[in-house]
């Protein structure tokens, strides 16, 4: 059984393997094709200060359009895409050594951008830019409101920056404690308030509602009135089974399984929405590997003529 | 020291805040602390990427088994990082064309863009996106009805699913709609009530809103727990087993 | 044939979720939808602004979730541009500032008589997650002295007048996680009354119910969600209908229904195969 097993998944990856080489042998896809617009900056007395160009991607099926050309490195971007794509969808065969060097790449590249991240975005603007405003006005941030004044409060920020990063150090790395502290203890107060205010408070005023809902024309809406009731019965029901401290027999008991009983609806329910979530993420990365990679697009779009040109490209244009 | 000034500095910082949500003439003390800890946050990034070097530079030092997939990680984590900081192919603000260092440092075209657009996104998503495939495996292999509560969790689960796309109509789009301008009848609402999709509007606004509700009642309950036993010093785990 | 299923290899179940997601997408099976009663109080939310009203726009997901949100995304980009609404972008998730320059791109491509700092800005992200949200609630000047192109906040027209975010006539959030929808409610919607409507992930969306309506206006849950909205909003302004972008969310429910389907399937086969399992007295 093993060895069929094996047979099959043999068959299908050199299926695979042959529509890929087709694919390539009959080329036109794995490109990306962009405008260039010039951008052009005059200074004052009106001769070119500064030039650049600007690239804009034009969807696959445009790139015959005129104006459009092949960008290198983005076409090489896509490749690297394409591959590092199937290199992680690859672990569902097996772990295998493309999807760790896969995940490597993502580990090491995502801890750096963030990096870069908080630097452009608030260690220079809002640290730096304080402490010497006009300084950072002069290369990194110009547009720096220009009366802003030096903020020597903000030292106290950075010195709590340098002791955080003192936990790198090989000695006295408990320094770092008084900064998570202060996140620590800023943290415990802003959620103290937003959920007692939002969670609590709120949820319990919108749990008391009417039972006896009306209908526009004055007349009791019954289904509305059940849906009030269920909501309200389910509400306490598991609010009593969340409650440990009492014994879960007799009455307390009865109404703590209802509780059960409702928040199972809720999980099945959070289920469905989950396998949503999961399905519509795979649809995605797949028109990404068929469309921008692939190329397997007609310009019509139609059911028939997408199923066509998989047959022959062109077919059904 | 050591762990009385935290345990200070924790409390004094989480009553500043909470007293700045009720007295107008406290809310800047609260504003300043906040930005003080998005400045923080900030600098965690850079504490996050420094312990994954060190992580990583000792494993490749140590040549402990898989060593090489730590180099890979070092060489992403380096190329990127000096891409981002030195702002690789940004092109300037055009307002302030004679800065070189006022471009946007993703601008479209950057280098820090291309490892982001072409690196980042298909690894991140695919990741992401193989979820589908364990969640029909586990649905598959652990999904049981073996008793009344897992029956209504998968009973609904199919409700759900089934009423969230267009099976819905075609399974139950025979039943009758409501219509607009018409008072409805309870017989009437019923029948438009069984159709999936309305079916899947019912649970989620009655069953799973009851149900939410009561977690979210409780959840706020734990953390206001949490938080005040922080604020009052009762909870030190935050500072460790205090051997360094 | 018991045996076999009872020990079926869980990648033949990957490759039959791969087929039954990657055929609709190459066949292109789309299917109409009709906006439910939540999405149209979310449509009305946004339709019912008078021009010119300022709309926070707080993106707060990543490539991870792009699958589910962007749809919603650049639909409720292209309905606030077709109300002429002020639009102010933002995002509390690192990776998400890639996602406002694509909803700018549609601007700048789609709609190029709005203008730069006038319409429509983007103000970029800031790290601190709902540390930031206290703080633009209050004061969104001491956090964003420029946008997220360096430019002075002070120098952009349609930030006269707003020293904060309770200048805005409403809040729209993508959301896929913590933090996001949640904490806008927790920190702004709920405290300062402010009128909000959300996109949600599907595991995200059945946990904000609780705050509808009171907190929240409405939500879109999940790609289904987000199709649907499309729809009303190409129902409202048939012009839309023409941009191919502008269906990704119902060009994407093709592929939800079969892999719904094959779900619903296969957990029934798995029940069928544990009842038989357990009249045989197969204690495996």
């Amino acid at each position: 059984m093993n060895n069929r097993a094996n047979a099959a998944w043999a068959i299908i990856f050199v299926i695979a393997a042959i529509f890929l080489g087709w694919r390539i042998a009959t080329g036109n896809f794995g490109r990306i094709y962009v405008e260039r617009q010039q951008v052009t900056v005059h200074a004052e007395d009106g001769s070119v200060a500064a030039s650049w160009e600007t690239h804009t991607k034009v969807p696959p099926r445009d790139h015959l359009g005129e104006g459009v050309s092949l960008s290198i490195p983005r076409t090489i971007g896509l490749w690297a895409g394409a591959i590092l794509t199937l290199c992680i969808f690859s672990f569902l065969y097996g772990d295998n050594p493309f999807y760790k060097t896969a995940e490597s790449i993502v580990v090491g590249a995502s801890a750096a951008y963030l990096m870069v991240i908080g630097f452009w975005t608030q260690i220079i603007p809002n640290l730096i830019g304080n402490i010497v405003p006009d300084w950072t006005r002069t290369w990194a941030t110009p547009g720096l409101d220009p009366e802003a004044k030096a903020d020597y409060v903000y030292l106290l920020p950075l010195l709590l920056s340098i002791m955080l990063l003192w936990r790198l150090a090989p000695v006295g790395g408990w320094i770092s404690r008084w900064p998570l502290a202060f996140f620590i203890g800023a943290t415990a107060g802003f959620r103290l308030i937003g959920f007692m205010e939002a969670d609590f408070v709120a949820q319990i005023r919108a749990t008391i509602i009417p039972i006896w809902v009306r209908n526009p024309a004055g007349g009791v809406d019954i289904w509305a009135s059940i849906g009030a009731l269920t909501m309200i019965v389910g509400v306490i029901s598991c609010l009593i089974y969340f409650f440990f401290s009492l014994e879960h027999k007799g009455l307390v008991g009865k109404t703590a399984r209802l509780g059960i009983w409702f928040l199972m609806i809720t999980f099945g329910a959070g289920f469905g929405y989950t396998v949503m979530g999961r399905i519509a993420l795979l649809s995605q990365r797949l028109e990404f590997l068929f469309y921008e990679w692939l190329w397997l697009d007609s310009p019509t779009a139609d059911a028939v003529s997408g199923a066509a040109s998989l047959i022959m490209p062109g077919l059904g244009a | 020291m050591k762990r009385t000034a935290p345990l200070l500095i924790a409390a004094t910082v989480g009553f500043i805040i909470i007293v700045s949500s009720f007295i107008p003439y406290t809310e800047s003390w609260g504003e300043d602390s906040m930005i003080w800890f998005d400045i923080l946050a900030a600098v965690a990034f850079v504490l996050g990427g420094g312990n994954l070097l060190k992580m990583n530079l000792k494993k490749v030092s140590d040549r402990r088994p898989g060593w090489a997939y730590s180099a890979i990680i070092i060489a992403a984590f380096l190329i990127t990082l000096t891409l981002g900081l030195l702002k690789v192919g940004t092109h300037p603000n055009e307002v302030f064309w004679n800065k070189p260092w006022s471009g946007d440092y993703i601008g479209e075209g950057s280098a820090l863009w291309w490892i982001y657009e072409y690196l980042i996104y298909p690894l991140t998503s695919t990741m992401f996106a193989m979820l589908a495939f364990y969640i029909a495996s586990a649905a598959f292999r652990a999904f049981r009805a073996k008793n009344m509560e897992a029956s209504l969790l998968l009973g609904t689960a199919f409700i759900v699913l089934l009423g969230r796309t267009y099976a819905a109509i075609i399974l139950t789009g025979w039943l009758p709609e409501l219509a607009h301008d018409a008072e409805p009848s309870f017989f009437g609402q019923l029948w438009n009530g069984l159709r999936l999709e309305k079916l899947t509007e019912t649970i989620m606004g009655v069953f799973n809103l009851a149900g939410s509700r009561a977690i979210n009642i409780g959840i706020a309950l734990g953390i206001a727990s949490t938080s005040l036993k922080v604020l009052l010093g009762v909870d030190r785990s935050y500072l460790g087993t205090g051997e360094d | 044939m018991y045996e076999f299923l009872k020990t079926l290899d869980r990648r033949w179940v990957f490759l039959l979720m791969f087929l039954a997601v990657a055929t609709p997408i190459l066949l292109k099976v789309t299917f109409p939808e009709k906006p439910s009663a939540m999405v149209m109080d979310v449509f009305q939310a946004i339709e019912g602004l008078p021009e010119g009203s300022k709309v926070l726009m707080a993106w707060d997901f990543d490539p991870a979730s792009r699958g589910e949100l962007e749809p919603m995304a650049s639909a409720f980009t292209r309905h606030c541009a077709e109300k002429k609404l002020k639009m102010y972008y933002m995002a509390l998730w690192p990776l998400a500032v890639p996602m406002i320059q694509d909803s700018i791109r549609i601007l700048e491509r789609e709609y190029p008589h709005l203008e730069y700092g006038r319409d429509y800005m983007n103000l970029g992200y800031k790290p601190g997650n709902e540390g930031v949200i206290k703080v633009v609630i209050t004061n969104i000047r001491k956090l964003y002295t420029t946008d997220h192109y360096g430019t002075g906040v002070e120098t952009i027209p349609m930030m006269s007048g707003v020293t904060s975010v309770q200048a805005m006539d409403l809040i729209i959030n993508v959301s896929a996680g913590d933090p996001g929808t949640k904490q806008w409610v927790q920190y702004v919607a709920t405290p300062f009354n402010k009128r909000m409507v959300a996109g949600a992930t599907g595991v995200q969306a059945p946990q904000l119910y609780p705050y509808i309506p009171a907190q929240l206006v409405g939500i879109l849950g999940a790609i289904k969600a987000a199709a649907e909205y499309e729809q009303a909003v190409i129902d409202g302004y048939p012009h839309l209908a023409k941009i191919a972008t502008a269906k990704e969310g119902l060009r994407r429910m093709g592929p939800q229904l079969v892999g719904h389907v094959l779900v619903v399937l296969l957990v029934i086969l798995a029940n069928v195969i544990y009842f038989i399992g357990r009249r045989r007295g197969d204690t495996r």
